[in-house]
């Protein structure tokens, strides 16, 4: 299955290691990273594969929102269909 | 992939205009469950509701975590009532309106519909006893919803039954006085009632369905305000466009979460419902739509071609992203979940007459309007023919959801709460409609129901 991950918020050192780290500990490939910085703000979106991925889809996508909340980020991470299904025929 | 431009825009959909899914709803057929002991069809009911939908609740909350978009109610429908139980012996209706509700707590559900009587052409005993306990059935639950089709375009208007209805609204209300009367608000008399509207208070699973089946409805008042927002002073063609866009990418998703229910809890996919749903926040209303056309208050002259409009691009812009489109589909226009609606009822600009002339292009009808107290059970039961008129000469769907709110006169409101919202009460005439109810009989058949 393939996800979407999201993360928002002001801009620091170390947040694309910190998020990454993270899910190649759980076995999620990053298969696409796309970033910038506007006015501070960091804005980053990853295409990840969760394959291999250990743990089920809720445990992933929650210990990302928490981590997220621990570094003042807005972390989520969504099925890829529905970004699919909405902007693509 | 995805652009990150397009991934943005789908998160601010749901996070700032509120984009949801408005419902996953569970049909279940309950014909097998009839028995000659009342008790015993209870049972059969309970136990075929509880073990078809018990993973409905949680199945929806999987979904709506891996795909990142609320659902907002999770809800059940079964073959109408009338028919479940005709073959128990028994002149009361209510035990089977506790069972619902028992069912409905123990899967986790918000509502449970189904609480019905299709009546168009006549009664049979069995819708008699059903129609009589409506108000106590209300009364006594909080999640069951009540419906009866009292006309369609293939039957005419069952003018006794719409009088009886007049005075069912009447006893509801004053049976729930001490909660608003809230009873009303969820029973709705139809005409042309759909057998597979997933939305609440009208829901119930047709005889045509499967054994069971799930419906979704779609929403979006708030993204389609907000791309409109791109097309000021824009003519009507253009507006139109957005629309349909718009609904083309909401329905998309309605239908990927439709899939993906039906296949993980194993019961087929039936429609998705294109409707257009508002609710009481602010920034997911209808009314917000229809003024940024260019209506400085909704209700204004202009407002129905403006919903006209609105209508008919949803469902252009949906039919093409659903594989099975139905249900109600169209714009709802229920005031007292419609922050706008209810700024101009207040504001005196939307009146009755104008909702009514309204429902003749919107997906329903007069719904969650409050209504004086006092109002004549013979003026609720005119209202109703003259929007069952509506529906049947013009093949579409109408209904009435109307609160004669017990103690309360013009200007007062009235709170619900939740999804419901809060209404305002507003006037009806003061002129009598008695001696037409009391007619009785039926208004035949337009020319419209020969079409073979």
């Amino acid at each position: 299955m393939r996800a979407i991950v999201t993360v928002v918020g002001k801009d620091r050192v170390g947040i694309i290691a910190d998020v990454c780290t993270r899910l190649s500990g759980w076995n999620v490939n990053v298969l696409d990273i796309n970033q910038t910085v506007m006015q501070g703000n960091f804005a980053m979106t990853m295409l990840v594969d969760l394959e291999k991925c250990e743990l089920p889809f809720r445990e992933v996508s929650e210990q990302l929102r928490l981590r997220g909340e621990e570094m003042k980020l807005s972390i989520r991470m969504q099925r890829e269909d529905i970004f699919e299904a909405m902007h693509r025929v | 992939m995805i652009s990150r431009r397009e991934i943005f825009e789908t998160l601010d959909m749901i996070d700032q205009q509120h984009l949801d899914i408005r419902t996953v709803t569970m049909g279940i057929s309950l014909l097998d469950c009839a028995d000659p002991d009342p008790e015993a069809c209870c049972r059969k009911i309970y136990d075929k509701i509880t073990r078809l939908a018990k993973d409905l609740v949680r199945t929806g909350e999987d979904i709506e975590r891996e795909f990142g978009i609320p659902i907002v109610n999770k809800r059940i429908s079964v073959t109408p009532i009338s028919l479940a139980a005709a073959a128990s012996e028994t002149e009361d209706y209510v035990l089977f309106a506790r069972t619902l509700e028992r069912a409905a707590a123990e899967t986790g559900v918000n509502f449970i519909g189904g609480f019905s009587a299709l009546v168009h052409k006549g009664f049979t005993a069995a819708d008699r006893k059903l129609v009589a306990s409506i108000p106590r059935a209300l009364a006594e639950t909080e999640r069951v919803c009540s419906s009866v089709n009292v006309a369609s375009t293939k039957s005419g208007i069952n003018m006794d039954a719409v009088a009886l209805m007049g005075r069912t609204i009447k006893e509801t209300a004053r049976l729930t006085a001490d909660r608003g009367s809230l009873g009303c608000a969820k029973l709705v008399a139809f005409c042309n009632a759909v057998e597979d509207n997933p939305f609440m208070a009208g829901a119930f699973h047709g005889v045509g369905e499967p054994e069971s089946v799930i419906n979704v409805g779609i929403s979006g008042p708030g993204v389609v305000h907000h791309a409109l927002l791109e097309c000021k002073g824009a003519p009507f063609d253009l507006v139109a466009e957005t629309i349909k866009r718009t609904a083309f990418r909401v329905t998309r998703m309605g239908q990927l979460v439709a899939r993906e229910a039906s296949s993980r809890l194993g019961v087929p996919f039936g429609v998705v419902d294109l409707s257009l749903a508002p609710t009481p926040a602010i920034g997911d209303s209808v009314a917000d739509i229809l003024e940024e056309m260019g209506l400085e208050r909704v209700g204004t002259h202009g407002t129905t071609a403006a919903l006209a409009l609105l209508n008919d691009a949803v469902k252009k812009g949906g039919l093409m992203a659903a594989s099975h489109v139905g249900g109600l589909s169209g714009a709802f226009i229920p005031v007292s979940e419609d922050a706008g609606m209810i700024a101009s009822a207040e504001a005196g600009t939307l009146c009755l007459d104008k909702l009514e002339a309204m429902t003749c292009v919107c997906s329903v009808g007069l719904d969650m309007i409050a209504v004086p107290g006092d109002t004549p059970a013979e003026t609720l039961s005119a209202i109703l023919a003259d929007e069952a008129a509506i529906g049947m000469v013009n093949n579409k769907t109408t209904a009435v959801r109307l609160i004669p709110a017990e103690g309360k006169v013009v200007g007062d409101r009235v709170d619900f709460g939740g999804l419901l919202g809060s209404a305002p009460v507003i006037g009806v005439h003061p002129e009598s409609s008695e001696v037409f109810v009391a007619r009785g009989g039926r208004i035949p058949a337009p020319m419209q129901s020969l079409r073979n």
